[in-house]
């Protein structure tokens, strides 16, 4: 993975002194609350309903077993023993002081982490495969690309006060793991003659206003990848609503001025842009691709795998996927344990998923945008050991896309934007369908909880989506069917009438059991959903 | 009844306005009256708080209760971990909340 | 005018900016104004007649100026480039990076403060309207 030179390790030096200085100065008074917000936004520091919260970021969600136990440290030293992964491949802490984040900012640096435009309206931490250079389905790598462009817009000058934040996505394999059109921009690596370049789709999201990424440009090669993204980012800089915060994201701007007017506007941007040489060379990519060489595999690694225990069994065919190594696979670390808080891991299980990574995974984790963790390179004769480590630390949970692996914000618990509890109600129907058998009889069911509109649950791309809202006081919840945030992207629809915390543990039944009445063979429950609409679901539900 | 609440500029810490000084507990918090806004520019300014603002409550018994679920959740602590909350041995907590 | 910060050798210009439209519509003046939202780009056929450039900086969290100030740059204009209005003493670093030479914020700057945060960054990963050479180029020569 990128290891810092002496010229990003200079600029995450100086970012630390410049936000402790910026610190100083609000601890001083010498700057306003509305003048620090922005500034400490840009460092991922937010007020929220009990104590400041900081975003560390994790850079296209790759990080080492050195960095993994930092973020343990930090939670013992700093926080109250734990930490929440996001939807955007981040982790966050829920209980920091102002005054420490000087101090854990320096404390991260030592280990190649920030938390630098974790939030505010700026180019925000890139995301990406979580199975990046270990997929069997690859074309190649995309974390290259990804840190290039973490590189490009680090304090980038111009776009760091964009009407809104923007987020960017890059893949590389045609199934869609990083929900790529649901970005401001979504980048797909696609080869043209032979050699890379990308695939352009701009002005998607969820929030308020759910939109799916319209393609803007079917191949951007390497050599213009920068200029024609600073066009992309310009445009938007100058023309991107700033009268209305809800209608300030990219997509309300690409939506008003239709795809071809704003690629219009985009290729006469970047003609100027292409003329000043800010695309990095060639060499620069393959400096950073070098970091994210293949490991040391093992050519001799066996593909036999004893499957006598039926837990272990389960938990290979749900939680283990296809690697492009023979004698390899990759491990994904369920994070929603029945019952539990999903995304949320201790100290002690972060600490522990950073041994096992060293000692099983080339010393490498990914964090996915399902708020689980992934070991990407593991020898399948060392899984059991693995699995039985796992089991011994609560971590086994063998529901990897099924009904209970559920994505959730942190809601009404935490966040001081939310309408709604997220957590309790994700408790309540994992443990409604806490039968594995079950399960996994209803298959790949992706369900997301949103505590508001902002959709930080991603409820717009849930197989089964949840909107929490308050209705006088009272929270409720809306209930969503056949969006997906996969390569096979759509939008959630709203089947009507909200439903009490404990009605729509019900309402989520009755939608499942016509699935099993309805399905037809091979089909999954969108699949069924998306064959015979909403009306036999509407009528399970309300009938 | 008038509350006044925001957080602590240095820790983050929730805070209630006692009518002398800030407290983390709600039980502490006094009816401000008409005097949440004047009161809470004063303390902003003098950086003893972070985002104040005024909400309703009712007097009960036990003290001012926040007429809304967030502000009770404020009071209290997130209720998926009692653990963490400002009450960690009472198991009845949480029902305050809801 | 007062509380003016100057990063140009030259004598700060005289001239009154003026609006716009009314640039465009006489041939004489020197200096204009360009409002948050407008296109910087029908300035670009008078730039080497344009002495000063004022960008207007209505609310800190409005950015656009800062595209204003790199097209004016890229076009060729060596004029003084002057960000107005509600500008940060954080901000002006990055307003540097995208070509102002001159600051006229409504709030005065504390000047020690502007004068550490324009030395704290040595590196800079991303090309832009300054002269400096992004890190790139220092690692590829």
């Amino acid at each position: 993975m990128y290891k810092y030179d002496e010229y990003d390790h200079s600029i995450v030096a100086a970012r630390v002194e410049e936000f402790r200085d910026q610190v100083n100065r609000r601890l001083a008074g010498q700057i306003t609350e509305d003048q620090f917000k922005p500034l400490r936004l840009m460092n991922g520091l937010y007020l929220q309903l009990h104590a400041y919260m900081l975003r560390v970021a994790v850079p296209y969600g790759t990080l080492d077993s050195r960095q993994m136990h930092m973020l343990a440290h930090i939670a013992r030293k700093y926080d109250r023993g734990y930490g929440h992964f996001t939807t955007r491949q981040n982790l966050q802490y829920n209980w920091i002081k102002l005054e420490d984040a000087p101090d854990i900012l320096a404390e991260l640096a030592t280990v190649e982490m920030h938390a630098i435009q974790t939030s505010g309206n700026c180019i925000r931490n890139i995301s990406s495969d979580q199975f990046a250079g270990a997929a069997a389905d690859e074309l190649t790598d995309p974390r290259p690309w990804a840190e290039l462009l973490r590189q490009w817009s680090t304090f980038h000058p111009e776009f760091s006060y964009l009407p809104r934040k923007f987020k960017i996505a890059v893949i590389a394999a045609e199934e869609d793991r990083a929900a790529m059109r649901l970005h401001d921009i979504g980048l797909q690596i696609v080869e043209r003659d032979g050699k890379l370049g990308v695939a352009v789709y701009v002005g998607g999201g969820m929030g308020r206003t759910p939109m799916i990424a319209p393609l803007i440009k079917d191949y951007v090669p390497f050599e213009d990848f920068v200029s024609y993204l600073e066009a992309c980012l310009r445009v938007y800089n100058r023309y991107g609503r700033r009268d209305n915060i809800y209608k300030a994201r990219i997509k309300i701007l690409i939506h008003e001025l239709g795809a071809e007017k704003y690629a219009a506007e985009v290729e006469e941007e970047f003609k100027a842009v292409k003329a000043l040489g800010i695309d990095p060379p060639r060499a620069e990519f393959d400096r950073i691709a070098a970091y994210f060489a293949p490991p040391a595999y093992d050519a001799e690694a066996p593909d036999a795998l004893d499957r006598s225990d039926p837990d272990f069994a389960v938990w290979l065919d749900q939680n283990v996927s296809a690697h492009k190594q023979p004698g390899y696979a990759v491990v994904t670390i369920s994070l929603k344990p029945i019952g539990g808080i999903p995304g949320d891991a201790s100290a002690d299980q972060i600490d522990l998923m950073a041994d096992l990574a060293k000692t099983y995974s080339f010393d490498e984790l990914r964090v996915t945008h399902a708020q689980n963790i992934v070991l990407p390179h593991v020898r399948k004769a060392d899984l059991y050991g693995l699995w039985q480590q796992l089991r011994d630390a609560g971590l086994a949970e063998a529901n990897l896309d099924l009904i209970s692996d559920i994505i959730a914000c942190p809601g009404l618990d935490y966040c001081s934007l939310a309408n709604a509890r997220s957590i309790p109600l994700a408790q309540k129907i994992a443990t409604r369908f806490s039968d594995i058998g079950r399960q996994r009889e209803l298959g790949e069911l992706k369900l997301k909880i949103s505590g508001c509109i902002n959709a930080c649950g991603h409820h717009h791309a849930g197989h089964i989506g949840i909107l929490g809202v308050d209705r006088k006081g009272v929270e409720n919840y809306q209930l969503l069917l056949g969006g997906s945030g996969a390569e096979d992207v759509s939008l959630g629809t709203i089947t009507g009438p909200g439903f009490s915390e404990d009605g729509i543990v019900d309402a989520i039944e009755k939608a499942t059991d016509v699935y099993l009445r309805e399905r037809d063979k091979g089909e999954r429950f969108l699949d069924t959903y998306r064959r015979l609409g909403m009306a036999p679901f509407k009528e399970a539900i309300y009938g | 009844m008038k509350l006044l609440t925001g957080n602590d500029l240095a820790s983050g810490d929730v805070t209630w306005w006692t009518g002398t000084g800030w407290s983390r507990h709600v039980e502490d918090a006094v009816d401000v009256g008409d005097q949440g806004e004047a009161i809470a520019h004063a303390e902003e300014g003098a950086r003893r708080v972070n985002g104040p603002y005024v909400i309703d409550a009712t007097a009960t018994p036990e003290g001012p209760r926040p007429a809304h679920i967030k502000d009770r959740i404020r009071a209290l602590g997130p209720t998926v971990r009692p653990d963490l909350t400002l009450k960690p041995a009472d198991p009845n907590a949480g029902s305050w909340v809801i | 005018m007062t509380n003016l910060l100057r990063y140009r050798d030259d004598e700060a210009h005289e001239e009154p900016a003026v609006t716009l439209d009314s640039f465009l519509g006489q041939s004489n003046a020197t200096a204009v104004r360009i409002e948050s939202g407008e296109d910087a780009r029908v300035l670009l056929p008078y730039l080497d007649r344009i002495a000063l450039v004022e960008v207007s900086f209505p609310k800190f969290r409005d950015g656009r100026g800062y595209s204003t100030g790199r097209i004016l740059r890229e076009a060729g204009y060596t004029g003084e480039l002057r960000a107005q209005g509600d500008v940060l003493v954080d901000q002006i670093p990055l307003m540097r990076r995208c070509g102002f030479d001159s600051f006229a914020p409504e709030a005065p700057v504390d000047e020690a403060v502007l004068a550490a945060s324009l030395a704290r960054y040595e590196f800079h990963y991303q090309a832009a309207a300054d002269p400096a050479a992004p890190v790139w180029k220092r690692r590829h020569g």
